[in-house]
Formats: structure tokens, sequence, C-alpha cells
């Protein structure tokens, strides 16, 4: 890029030096790269394919356990669980965020605000999931003392009973991811030019048409970014549950992929099936990454 | 005219209710933690709760710190954040100044690569990784966690690279005339303009490091190599009833990055709003 390189001796000399620069400066990232992302990649595709326990003989399986896993009622369990929770906190997310955003983005002490509603997103899972775990107490939690107290009503046993654990993991993930996709949303109708606002105004428009035919429209590549990307940190979900629950709360109704892989390799020590999990998982990512990409071109856009 | 501005006024009212209550609903569970981290066990298992404590039992945190390894817990998570920020700061500036303004043969395609492996989440490659630090003997060592991220972080990478191709190149093109070489030109006039980038990234790198758990969970055994947030979950484990306990715990573990928050809370909050849009 840089055209000040031209013709001069001395900065053509300095052009030749450059290829050994440039890779002196890229050497300890690219040699992280290679070594801690891409070879494990190629590693689990290749586990995925073998039965090992980690320390014994490698027999080669083919694609038995992924036949295996994707007939296996526990993973099908943790996928259905894994799917459960997106289907939950995704949309919930999505739109609970974006109505805090434009309610803020009116306010004059919006960034206080912002401050506050950011506060969870810096607070590690785990901290906040012993916290949630004494608000979720049945008997003197915050929850269901109230509910007590004020409404004479007798709250759930959120994280004993297997119909709730995972809505109350939910909300608790809403709770915590949240200010993350404000922050963003907030960015997104900044970037809307006050000009299309002044011109709906001079045609009489009112807030609701303003809001369905310029904020939507023109915040749609912020609200397909925040959904996918949530879509992906769902399925990636795992210290809310590992701290909230023992051993993937009642009946397995808390097991996800991610527990489910983890528990595979490092419990049961089946490296093979949990590297297909893993596998499993990646492509649904990658899937949704790629989506992400692909229907943006077509009718998100930028300016 | 009068009747508009009326309703004006008591639709922004509302809102300003709205956004406090929700504002409330956000901080309440650190309040409800904090006030049960001072209470003992009668209080907190008063009903209706008593929300301001009587008395204050600041015992809790003598209790809580002594209970568990804290402070070995607090000494592994500072050593490892403190390597890993200080490693990326360095490794990931030097490869996005090259990124940014040197020509080598494939540098797109290396650049390309970084950026494709923002899709491989962690948790697809643990398996591998566990296996990689046990093949060099490091599993139950802080260095598993410490050499993986300090020599990965391809979002650090990639941050950087987009501020420092944002910034003017004349200073560059007058050392490079003055005959400096390209160290000299990184260290001397790359970093320090780019400081409020290292500062927001180095915050981020911060909050996530302090708060990692999954790999420390797979690759750590011994308590006295655990980080916090696993001497929190080593606590939750020995005292899952007594909550006071673990509420002034779970306090103990989140003051550094309360910290750390109100500190940076302008750069953290802004690096999101612009790294999180800038595709």
């Amino acid at each position: 890029m840089s055209s000040a390189v031209k013709t001069t001796g001395k900065l053509s000399r300095q052009r030749r030096g450059d290829i050994g620069w440039g890779y002196f400066f890229i050497l300890p990232q690219l040699f992280g790269v290679l070594v801690f992302v891409l070879y494990p990649l190629g590693y689990v595709l290749v586990l995925s394919l073998l039965e090992w326990d980690g320390l014994g003989d490698r027999t080669f399986v083919g694609l038995s356990n992924y036949a295996t896993e994707l007939t296996n009622p526990d993973f099908l369990n943790a996928l259905s669980n894994t799917v459960y929770y997106t289907a939950m906190t995704v949309p919930t997310t999505v739109i609970l965020s974006l109505m805090a955003a434009l309610a803020l983005n009116k306010l004059r002490f919006k960034n206080f605000f912002r401050v506050l509603y950011f506060a969870p997103v810096v607070t590690s899972a785990v901290s906040a999931g012993v916290v949630w775990l004494w608000v979720y107490n049945p008997d003197f939690g915050l929850i269901n003392t109230y509910l007590q107290v004020w409404f004479g009503v007798t709250g759930p046993q959120w994280m004993l009973d297997p119909n709730y654990v995972m809505p109350s993991i939910a909300i608790m993930s809403v709770w915590l991811g949240m200010g993350f996709n404000i922050v963003i949303f907030l960015a997104g109708l900044q970037g809307i030019p006050a000009v299309f606002y002044e011109a709906a105004k001079i045609d009489g428009a009112n807030r609701w048409q303003i809001f369905w035919s310029i904020t939507l429209p023109l915040l749609s590549p912020t609200t397909f970014f925040i959904f996918v990307i949530a879509i992906i940190n769902s399925f990636q979900v795992f210290d809310q549950v590992f701290i909230m629950t023992f051993d993937g709360g009642p009946a397995n109704s808390a097991v996800t992929m991610v527990t489910y892989l983890r528990d595979l390799a490092f419990v049961d020590f089946v490296y093979g099936r949990s590297s297909a999990v893993a596998v499993i998982l990646f492509a649904l990512i990658l899937m949704f990454t790629l989506l992400q990409f692909r229907i943006q071109r077509r009718w998100v856009h930028y300016d | 005219m009068e009747t508009g501005r009326g309703a004006r006024l008591v639709g922004t009212a509302l809102l300003y209710l709205a956004v406090t209550l929700g504002s409330i609903i956000m901080i309440l569970p650190f309040a409800w933690m904090l006030l049960g981290s001072v209470k003992d066990l009668g209080q907190l298992y008063q009903i209706p709760p008593n929300w301001i404590p009587n008395p204050f039992v600041f015992q809790n945190y003598v209790n809580a710190w002594n209970s568990v390894p804290f402070s070995t817990g607090y000494m592994n998570s500072a050593i490892v954040t403190v390597t890993v920020v200080l490693a990326n700061l360095l490794t990931c500036s030097m490869a996005a100044y090259a990124f940014a303004r040197i020509e080598f043969p494939f540098r797109k395609t290396l650049f390309m690569l970084f950026l494709a492996t923002l899709m491989v989440p962690e948790q697809v490659t643990i398996i591998p990784l566990y296996i990689i630090m046990r093949n060099l003997g490091l599993i139950d060592t802080l260095f598993s966690l410490i050499i993986p991220y300090a020599l990965f972080n391809a979002f650090g990478v990639f941050l950087l690279r987009q501020f420092i191709k944002g910034l003017p190149i004349d200073l560059e093109e007058a050392a490079i005339v003055d005959g400096a070489n390209r160290w000299t030109i990184y260290w001397r006039i790359i970093m320090p303009l780019i400081r409020p980038a290292l500062a927001a990234f180095g915050i981020f790198t911060f909050l996530f490091q302090w708060n990692n758990f999954f790999r420390p969970l797979i690759f750590l055994n011994s308590v006295e190599n655990y980080t916090v947030p696993l001497a929190i979950n080593f606590f939750r484990g020995q005292y899952t009833t007594d909550f006071a306990l673990l509420m002034a715990g779970s306090a103990i573990s989140i003051i550094p990055v309360l910290i750390v928050y109100i500190i940076g809370q302008r750069q953290i909050i802004e690096g999101i709003a612009t790294t999180g849009m800038k595709q």
C-alpha cells in the first residue's frame, strides 16, 4: 500500500530489506496461529475419525463417531438444549437491546446509563453465576422472596426443576450480555445521517413511520450483525451452565454442546467422539458465519 | 401546540423512568451480592429480606479469603493476565504494523488467514490443544495458559492494523529517508501514536484473561495453580449453602475487574462500539 516507496536507490534498498522485516514482525503471531489454531483444527478433524482414550492405541473408525453421536440421545439432548437456549436468548436479547438503545439514544444522560447497562458484560460469568444462584434460590432468593411477599405466590424451584433450569440460565445470560448489544446498537443509531430524519419530518412523517421506514432499515446491518454474533455465542455457552448447575442440571436439562463435549473428552476420555462433537459445533458456527457474510451482501445496505 | 409539548414531556418522563428501571435491574444482582456479602446467615435467610445489613459482617470477607486459595488464585491470575496483556500488546502491534505498512510476499493471504481464524472458537480446538500442552509437559502449569494466548490474538492484530492504517504516513516516510530502520519506526513512531488503541486492546485482554474460565478449568488440576474463576468454582463446590461466604468470594473476585472498568469504561465502551461495527 505504501505508495511512498518508489524508485530512489535508498528506498528500493529499504524495500528489499522489508521482506525480512515483514516476516520478523509477524513471526510471533504467525507461529501462534499455526501452532495453536490451524494445527489443532486439522488435528481435531483427524481425531474425530479415530477411537482413542488419549493414551492407548488409536484406531481409525471412519465416520462412525459422527454416526454414533448423531443418533445418540445424549448428544441430541445437548443439541436440542443448545438450540432451545439460543431460541430463548437471541430474540430476547436483540429486541430488549434494541428497545434499550432506542430509549437511551434520546436521553441526555446517555453515557451514564450506558456505563450501568454495560457493567454485567465485564464481570465474569463465573462470579455472576454464583450471584444468580442466590437470586434464584427457591426459598430465600431475590425473585421468590418477593413473589411470596408481594403477591403471595410460591415461585418455581428455578435451578432444581428440569423445566426451569434452561430458562433460568437464559434469563441470566440475557442480563449478562445485553450491554454489549446495546452499545453496538447505539453506535449503529449514531451512524444514521440526521438528514434522513430531517427530510422525513419535513414530509410530515410521524414517529412510527420514521421508525419503520428510516431507523429500522438503516439499522439492519447492525441488527443482523448482532443477531448472528448472538447465535454464534449462544452455541458456545459453557461458563454459566457449568457454574450454575451440578453436572448439567436435573435430568440433564442443562447439558449443552460444549459441556457435553468437555465431559466426553475430559471426564469419559473418549477423544474421538468428543472431537466429532467439536467438528459438528464448528460446522454449525461456520455455517452461521458464512450466512452472515452472504446475506449481508444481499440485503444489508452500507451507505 | 401546548398539548403536543405536554405529551412529549410525559413521554420523556416515561422514557427516563423505563431506562432508570432497566438500569436498576442491571445493577440489582450486584447490589444483592454486595449487601449479602456483609450479612450473617440469620440476616441472609430473613423473609422479607432486610436490604441494609444490621450489623455489617465484614468477617465474611476474611473467612472467604482464608477458606479457599484466594491469595494464590489472585497471584496466579495476576501473573497470567499481566504476562498475556504485555505479550499481546507487543506481538499484536508488531504483526499489525507489518500488515498495515510493510510489503512482503503473501501479506494479503496471511492476513486473510488471521481473519479467518476469528471463526474458530477455542471450544472446537480444546482437545488437540490439551494434547499439545500435555506433550510439551505444560499441563497444570500457568504456561499452558500464557503461551497460546500470548502468541495468538487475531482480534488484536486486526484491531491494531485498522488503527495503524488510519494514521498519516508522512512521519514514517521522513524517518525512512533519514535512514531509520523498520524497528526504529515501529518502536519510536508507531507505538507512541497507537497508544489509545493499545490502551483499549490492553483493557479488553485484561478483562478476558481475568474472567477466563474454560481453558484454566481444563488445563489446571492443582489448587495451587488455580486462577480466580477456578477458586470461585472450587469455593462453590465447598460451600454450597453458605451464601454469605459465596457472595463475599464473588465480590472479592470482581474487584479488579470493577476497578479496571471504572478507570477504562470510556475506552472499553467506545472500543466495542467502533470495532464491533468496522467489519
